[in-house]
């Protein structure tokens, strides 16, 4: 008889299953947001071990920026349609006409606060009581003391303080009319993590996520590709690099990375490795200040 | 590789934020990125050291007046394990952050400032640990170089502690000289302590044997979610999904589908789309059986010859988390696992004084923090075991219907 312990990797895929079937049993609407970015893919992963031979019991939602890359829209795309779920696409652009938003300036004019007007009209639209995101702990101080069911107000608004005590497996889902809840079923797994398990359950991704030349200028130390979406000057220092994301947000904050990673043994090597975080590297949008991901979270942002 | 889950108990005073810091700082958890943020709050502050309290501390009321208010879950790994600390406040008003952040842990570091050895907050800890039932204690004594590293301190200290631990039935307890702020014993052995024979506290952590605390007798499955695709082609597909809590399930198995007590047979075993010969736990799993039985959420399937308790009348310890006090008489929601059912406080026998572990005179309003022996009423028969006997299935949460928050952590006696 073989022995019967699971290592670190199943452990975290059978707690982030049981998280997936936990919203399915307790919610009425529930959508899971999906950007075709690498921890989103994984959770449509993860929700085709929790939910096959059956259908989702929610359909996939993309914010969209109207800033993303095109490889990344590309594969949400092409994965909605290989895995016969539904996807409901809504637009940041269409919001900004419709509500007459003030666009943000500057450089890198980023959609990332308008974002949240667009998610909030979503959830009216549709009714859905909860939405399924892949946010880590590990990803920043506010969200390490997030619950894996967090509740929104009708605003989409998080209260650090008045957060619900969440013990064992026990995840408490109740709302009152109005209120919504984020449940994120990746809450315990790290930026590792997450590629150990790309690697062994051979998860497809886009291929930004891996080296390839771009047009990129350099801003204080990150590399940033030059897009329609961002006003360049003429003292930019614009150059074509080898380079790979490692995270994939809007093309505006999202910095990418100098590598020759071809493979995800590779990218796994560089991240051992490295010695900057995931955010660190590669999000301009969090660095304003100390508390920016808090701030934002508390107005409704994911 | 597995996982290593363990809580913090203890306050800043003790160096608990140091302790944790360290252990990500020494280990190389922390990135370039994070420590320039750490040093460049740190210059607004006294010290001229890096604060590694600061990287725990995640909320800007934290920040602002240097405590902290909450669990936060962080993550380290190294070659043998993953790591996920929950760092839980210490002082008795956070006694409900603290059993939170217990009641998923493996493993307790408990620190005792070495100048103060077992106080009355080192007693409170252990005492919430043995409740929520821990299985490994360690027994950090810090600030070792405050007292010149003296084995003497240190040996007392541990002689305290073992007397009081044995009183409180704690199993496997081990002890560890250590000054966080320098360093000493947390991830290398240090040189400090020549009279110590033990090993560094990550090694500690690393070796503790974690495997054996999951239960694989008795198997308890509560069905979260009823797989039916009504294609064409699965006309007649009807899988059971949820997670074994404990125990092992082989395809033939007589089972018992709880509370409505109908027999039938394993069928067939799926993990994720493939068919399996068993299960254990904790396994995420869907299960088929051989008759057509009207199964939904919140039953329970389990061995026939081994069957939990069923009842519609519940002996806890309630944890109190709510800041409206509860009065003998309120009702409630009882969530436990995938089960929720109303449920009335009848009676309060006592309440536990956490400092001593002395049965009080039960109050007349229980206050947030208050840990209490309560009988509880379901309106339906609950399917449990005892706390002791196993956490998956003897915990349950009391839910406030009116206001929709989890107002209490009962361990089910």
């Amino acid at each position: 008889m073989t022995e019967k312990r699971l290592d670190y990797l199943e452990q975290l895929e059978s707690e982030s299953i049981h998280i997936f079937r936990e919203v399915a049993g307790q919610f009425e609407k529930p959508a899971l947001l999906f950007s075709g970015g690498k921890d989103s893919i994984v959770l449509v992963h993860l929700a085709l071990k929790a939910f096959r031979p059956g259908k989702f019991p929610f359909p996939l939602v993309h914010i969209d920026t109207g800033h993303n890359f095109k490889e990344a829209l590309d594969f949400r795309d092409t994965l909605a349609a290989e895995i016969n779920e539904k996807l409901i696409v809504r637009s940041v652009e269409e919001t900004i006409k419709k509500k007459n938003l003030t666009e943000p300036k500057g450089k890198f004019a980023s959609r990332n606060a308008l974002q949240t007007y667009t998610l909030l009209d979503t959830i009216e639209e549709y009714k859905f009581d909860v939405l399924i995101g892949g946010a880590r702990r590990d990803e920043e101080k506010a969200r390490a003391k997030e619950r894996i069911f967090s509740v929104r107000d009708e605003f989409g608004q998080w209260d650090p303080k008045l957060q619900r005590p969440e013990l064992w497996n026990t995840y408490n889902g109740k709302i009152t009319k109005g209120e919504n809840v984020r449940a994120f079923p990746i809450s315990n797994w790290t930026e590792l993590d997450i590629w150990n398990y790309i690697r062994r359950e051979k998860i497809e991704l886009p291929s930004i996520y891996f080296a390839h030349d771009r047009e990129v200028l350099e801003h204080e130390g990150q590399l940033v590709a030059t897009s329609e979406f961002i006003t360049l000057e003429p003292e930019d220092k614009i150059s074509v690099k080898k380079v790979r994301y490692r995270t994939v947000g809007d093309m505006t904050c999202t910095a990418a990375v100098q590598s020759a990673a071809t493979t995800i043994d590779d990218i796994i090597s560089e991240i051992i490795a490295t010695k900057t975080s995931e955010r660190g590297e590669t999000r301009i949008d969090d660095k304003v200040s100390e508390a920016a991901m808090e701030d934002r979270k508390k107005n409704g942002y994911f | 590789m597995d996982i290593l889950r363990f809580i913090t108990a203890g306050s800043v005073d003790d160096g608990k934020s140091t302790l944790i810091g360290r252990l990500l700082y020494d280990s190389k958890s922390i990135m370039i990125d994070q420590l320039e943020a750490i040093e460049k709050q740190t210059k607004n502050k006294k010290d001229g050291e890096i604060d590694l309290a600061l990287l725990t501390d995640g909320l800007r009321a934290e920040r602002e007046q240097g405590i902290t208010i909450d669990v936060a879950y962080k993550y380290f790994s190294t070659p043998k394990r993953k790591f996920i600390i929950a760092d839980a406040p210490g002082h008795v008003q956070y006694t409900r952050n603290m059993v939170t952040g217990a009641s998923n842990s493996d493993l307790a570091i408990i620190l005792v400032d070495a100048r103060n050895g077992v106080a009355e907050q080192t007693r409170r800890h252990s005492i919430i640990a043995s409740l929520l039932n821990i299985p490994h204690i360690v027994v950090a004594v810090n600030k070792m170089d405050l007292v010149n590293n003296s084995g003497d301190v240190y040996n007392n200290i541990v002689i305290e502690y073992a007397a009081f631990a044995k009183s409180l039935g704690l199993k496997d307890v081990k002890y560890i000289p250590i000054s966080a702020i320098n360093g000493d014993n947390i991830v290398e052995k240090s040189d400090s302590f020549p009279w110590y024979e033990g090993s560094s506290l990550l090694d500690i952590l690393e070796t503790v044997e974690v495997a054996n605390d999951i239960n694989l007798k008795d198997a308890r499955f509560p069905v979260q979610y009823v797989i039916r695709p009504q294609t064409e082609a699965l006309h007649d597909y009807r899988g059971y999904a949820g997670k074994l809590l404990s125990g092992v399930f082989k395809t033939g198995d007589a089972v018992t589908i709880l509370p409505s007590g109908i027999e039938s047979k394993i069928k067939l075993i799926e993990i994720g789309g493939k068919e399996i010969a068993e299960a254990f736990a904790p396994q995420s799993v869907v299960l088929h059986l051989e008759n057509d039985i009207d199964i939904s959420r919140g039953d329970t399937i389990v061995h026939s010859d081994n069957l939990p308790t069923s009842s519609n009348e519940l002996e806890v310890l309630l944890c109190w988390m709510d800041n409206k006090p509860l009065v003998a008489g309120n009702r409630y929601l009882l969530q436990h696992n995938s089960r929720i059912v109303r449920a009335v406080v009848k009676e309060i026998q006592y309440k536990l004084n956490v400092n001593s572990l002395d049965e009080e005179q039960a109050p007349e309003k229980v206050s947030l923090n208050d840990i209490v022996r309560a009988t509880i009423k379901t309106a339906s028969p609950l399917v449990f075991d005892s706390y002791k006997k196993l956490r998956t299935t003897g915990g349950a949460i009391l839910i406030d219907e009116t206001s929709n928050v989890t107002v209490g952590a009962c361990m089910i006696q």
